[in-house]
């Protein structure tokens, strides 16, 4: 017998081979998107569910992204603006390798540091360094002058980092 | 910790150091004195390098004159503007450049977290001189060397932080070496467009001490076992007139003084304005000029700790 079709529930296809970033806070997908540098002028083939009903947590975004896998920076990055990400790896339909995005205590490299008196922004060889000091709600501290950064500072950037909202 | 391991150390942040470090450091300045005046030159051969980017009167000619009492030389870049800075010479690269002439760098620089910086290209030990609003802790130890003198300990005491608590990193920096201290209570004197910032509060709450904020000097003065005053800054505020209503409230005299409790120390990094007016400094009360010796002693400490210079 058919399964009766819930109104509720999501309808995706599954994906060949690729990423499926779940659980993204609701409303962060295009932002998820825009940090990996997918515009879809590229030609990358990528789904996006927006404010679905998740039991975990409400509401939540889905980003399912063809015949890409992220690399360790980039999981690092969508922590910061979605920290209850999972990640589901997939290679012909089935899922090889499942977690969960997990801040790690110190962040190197990214974002810019919000304080333009900070020595991170002057002309140095040195990469932003953050300690972070909370997950939910996010909360980072430069290790260089102690300026603290929440998620909308970072996402901020994100945003203005490729331009596509102008 | 001991004494030893203050050897080849960099001084960056009053955060980095422990209680047990402040009594080290503290031992060791009160040893100081004594070197001052014998003909001991336990740091003979070492060369310090005063890198100012920045204007600096005390803080320069303190360094200098710790190293001097030291025995050891002293090289010196005082005017930003004959340093390779304004060629456009990364501080990365002046930082490995002036470690080969030099056994140690006392730097001050405009923009904040130079100093963990230079720490991290320095293969010598750098000494945070001030950089930027941020951090300034050989400040902060002297003020709190010079409140342990005079009041043996800080621990239960309440002490008033008065005028611009909100720009002032001598302040910032006092207030966080504070709270190494159990039962410190702090009385944070000054207008609402000057108050002391959210984030040093939330740290503060964080490490367990009391503070109040208040606007009025005088309330607070028979409360207090000690009061550390700063210069107001005209140029922070963004109309005149909202200057011109506060700078009076701040102005400590010796009629003032008279409701404290007892010969409470007041305190002022310098330079001073008008916030202490003239006829405290006959009293009891200042040690704001004491202040600026034990900064020598502290700073000797220092280098005398990282350079490891012997004391017998």
């Amino acid at each position: 017998m058919a399964k009766k079709s819930n109104s509720s529930e999501l309808k995706v296809s599954k994906i060949k081979e690729g990423t499926v970033i779940d659980h993204v806070d609701a409303g962060m997908a295009l932002i998820v998107l825009e940090m990996l540098g997918i515009t879809g002028r590229e030609g990358t083939v990528a789904t996006l569910s927006m404010n679905v009903v998740s039991k975990k947590t409400g509401r939540k975004d889905i980003v399912k992204i063809e015949n890409r896998f992220l690399e360790y920076t980039e999981i690092n990055q969508i922590a910061l603006i979605s920290p209850n990400a999972t990640i589901n790896e997939i290679k012909n339909f089935t899922v090889v390798k499942k977690f969960d995005v997990q801040l790690p205590e110190v962040i190197v490299g990214f974002p810019k540091c919000i304080n333009p008196r900070c020595i991170t922004n002057a002309r140095e060889p040195q990469v932003q360094t953050y300690y972070v000091k909370s997950v939910d709600p996010l909360k980072i501290r430069c290790k260089y002058c102690n300026t603290n950064m929440d998620k909308n500072d970072v996402v901020k950037q994100l945003t203005k980092y490729s331009g596509i909202t102008k | 910790m001991s004494r030893k391991s203050f050897l080849g150390k960099s001084i960056v942040s009053i955060k980095d150091l422990t209680r047990e470090d402040l009594d080290i450091i503290f031992e060791e300045a009160d040893k100081m004195e004594q070197i001052i005046k014998s003909n001991k030159k336990p740091l003979d051969g070492k060369i310090l390098a005063a890198l100012f980017m920045e204007p600096s009167t005390r803080t320069r000619l303190s360094f200098e004159a710790a190293m001097h009492h030291l025995g050891g030389s002293v090289i010196t870049v005082s005017d930003p503007k004959s340093s390779s800075a304004v060629k456009g010479e990364s501080l990365s690269d002046t930082i490995r450049t002036v470690e080969n002439y030099c056994d140690i760098i006392a730097i001050r620089h405009p923009l904040e977290g130079s100093a963990r910086l230079a720490a991290e290209f320095s293969r010598v030990p750098i000494l945070n001189g001030g950089s930027g609003a941020e951090e300034h802790p050989t400040q902060a130890l002297l003020d709190l060397y010079t409140l342990l003198k005079e009041l043996k300990t800080v621990e239960g005491k309440s002490i008033a932080m008065v005028g611009d608590l909100k720009y002032g990193r001598t302040i910032h920096s006092l207030a966080y070496i504070l709270s190494k201290y159990n039962a410190v209570k702090l009385y944070f004197v000054s207008p609402p467009s000057l108050r002391i910032k959210a984030e040093i509060k939330n740290d503060l709450k964080e490490a367990g001490i009391e503070f109040h904020e208040v606007e009025s000097l005088s309330e607070v003065i028979p409360l207090v076992d000690a009061i550390y005053m700063t210069r107001i800054q005209k140029e922070r505020f963004p109309q005149e007139a909202e200057y011109e209503k506060v700078k009076d409230a701040y102005v400590l005299t010796k009629e003032l003084l008279t409701f404290a409790k007892g010969p409470i120390p007041v305190l002022h990094p310098l330079p001073r304005v008008n916030e202490i007016s003239y006829d405290v400094d006959d009293t009891k009360h200042a040690v704001y000029f004491k202040q600026m010796y034990n900064g020598v002693l502290v700073r000797m400490a220092l280098l005398n700790l990282i350079l490891g210079g012997e004391v017998k």
